[in-house]
């Protein structure tokens, strides 16, 4: 089953932030379908459009990985399902 | 492609980081149809094995679906067909059930169970009269079971006999759990018009008209409600307020409809009903008065406090009807007092009194809730105050309820505190002029013309 997630990654901007993150991603076999990112007065924000391939990986445990990342970046990350936001979002 | 924008997720999720964004209830409701048997120790036993089997992955699916979606889901609870239906002809204590159900609570991880309940609007049956003579008993021996009883409708008019039995109960139930200050009575609801499909606690029960199983859910949100009213220049209009409620309650209601289809989907039930009450909890910012009070009452309870929670509780349907087509339970906003800090504190300031909380029920929902009042308030006075509140809903054609809790030992000024969700609440006095004749007349008062619908 694939599953459609939006990545919300915020904190502290420094180096290898989207690494980190995509690399994780791509480990779990996460693809990535669409980024935005920017820094605002030094605030690393970023969002992903992306489709977990719960087969390869179920989305508890890439959201486990994830969670990884953020405490060893100090950043604050949430992987969550797309269709809350498209729910609340759209009529 | 990314087809919403990064502010609109960006609100999604300071909604539920920073304005206690969540859904407050899922509910299983389920029909104890099969469940009857000759002795109330069978009953128990079949009530204790249908609400297991059947909740058994509630608390775990809910858990899972709160991870993947990224709302919280604060509670996971059940309710059952009123128990009096089941209960065996002749039986005269009905404990054993509220036990059995106790543990089935306990055997599934929910908090609550509702729906030891008796249907007394019309006439009190020989099952309704066992089920309130073993309230204090039952109340006071558990923790998760909450109880409901229907008093009063527009079709039927209001159950006097009904009302005093409950005020009875609720007196035994008080002083049964004295030394936590009659928390007994927070599990126990009197309502006119009931509804069937109700998530919220304590009134939750599964109806007549019900399938064998559904998921009704409860949203929450008077802190997203209250954040965006504040966002509003202080010179915008009252429409304008209504307009920016209405566009947050439709995202509230939105989020609730996902999750109770989903919900619905994994239990492999039907999905009832998504709930639009605003639901506030004790919670420093999750509280209805406060949005009162940000649409521009000084303090909750003070003159123009019916006009905003009118504004308020309008709105929010307005918005939540475009949500979902699902509509049900009691969906309109909450005023409990001790569940509402800002409420509480109203309370305790002098600037909201029960005259006030009755006048405010016939613009929302459940209007008398949780109000802690002395000890020593006599059983007749508390069946006056619980019929006052079925005379707005039986006029009026809506529903309403009284859930009260004379605090024992305690008096005005004092507060009463229960714990947990339920919260605490100052005492509130009563007005010492009841009508003793006439709730001792008893009887029914007749129907409203405004019954005669056909």
């Amino acid at each position: 089953m694939k599953t459609r997630a939006i990545l919300s990654v915020l904190g502290e901007d420094r180096v290898g932030i989207v690494a980190a993150v995509s690399g994780t991603l791509a480990q779990c076999g996460v693809n990535i379908e669409d980024i935005r990112q920017t820094i605002l007065s030094g605030v690393f924000s970023m969002t992903m459009l992306v489709t977990v391939d719960e087969e390869a990986c179920p989305f508890d445990r890439v959201q486990a990985r994830l969670a990884e990342v953020a405490n060893d970046l100090g950043l604050q990350i949430t992987l969550q399902r797309e269709d809350v936001f498209r729910f609340m979002h759209r009529i | 492609m990314l087809q919403l924008s990064p502010e609109e997720i960006a609100e999604t999720l300071t909604m539920i980081t920073q304005q206690h964004f969540d859904i407050r209830t899922v509910t299983l409701s389920l029909s104890l149809t099969g469940c009857a048997a000759d002795t109330v120790e069978g009953v128990a036993e079949r009530i204790y094995e249908r609400v297991t089997q059947s909740a058994e992955k509630l608390v775990e699916t809910c858990e899972r679906l709160a991870r993947e979606f990224g709302v919280p889901i604060v509670n996971t609870r059940v309710a059952v067909t009123p128990v009096a239906e089941v209960a065996p002809a002749g039986a005269a204590d009905l404990t054993p059930i509220a036990h059995a159900l106790e543990r089935a609570a306990q055997a599934v991880g929910i908090d609550f169970i509702g729906g030891f309940s008796a249907l007394m609007h019309k006439g009190i049956g020989a099952a309704d009269r066992a089920l309130v003579a073993s309230l204090p008993g039952s109340l006071s021996t558990t923790e998760r079971v909450c109880a409901s009883v229907s008093v009063a409708s527009t079709r039927a008019g209001i159950n006097m006999d009904a009302i005093l039995l409950t005020a009875d109960a609720i007196v035994e139930t008080a002083q049964a759990t004295a030394h936590r200050d009659g928390v007994g009575c927070a599990k126990l609801v009197a309502f006119c018009n009931v509804v069937e499909d109700n998530p919220f606690m304590a009134g939750a029960m599964h109806g007549a008209g019900e399938p064998d199983a559904c998921v009704n859910v409860g949203i929450s949100g008077p802190g997203v409600v209250r954040a965006v009213v504040r966002s509003l220049p202080d010179d915008a209009d009252l429409t304008a307020v209504a307009e920016a409620i209405k566009a947050t309650a439709f995202k509230i209601t939105r989020a609730g409809e996902l999750i109770a289809r989903e919900a619905a989907s994994r239990l492999g039930v039907q999905m009832g009903i998504v709930d639009l009450s605003l639901a506030p909890t004790p919670a420093e910012g999750d509280s209805v008065a406060e949005v009162i009070e940000a649409i521009g009452v000084e303090r909750c309870g003070g003159p123009g406090t019916t006009t905003a929670l009118a504004l308020l509780n309008d709105a929010v349907k307005k918005g939540g009807a475009m949500g979902t087509s699902s509509t049900g339970g009691l969906s309109g906003a909450f005023i409990p007092v001790s569940e509402d800090a800002g409420m509480a504190r109203a309370a305790a300031t002098g600037a909201l009194s029960l005259e006030k909380l009755e006048a405010m029920t016939s613009v929302c929902s459940v209007g008398l809730d949780m109000i802690a009042v002395p000890g020593d308030t006599p059983v007749e006075t508390l069946a006056a105050i619980i019929s006052d509140a079925c005379a707005i809903g039986v006029v009026n054609n809506k529903t309403t309820a009284a859930r009260i809790v004379p605090v024992p030992h305690k008096g005005p000024g004092e507060t009463a505190y229960f714990g947990g969700l339920l919260g605490s609440a100052p005492v509130m006095s009563v007005n010492e002029w009841a009508g003793v004749r006439l709730v001792r007349r008893g009887g029914r008062m007749p129907a409203p013309l405004s019954a005669l619908r056909n």
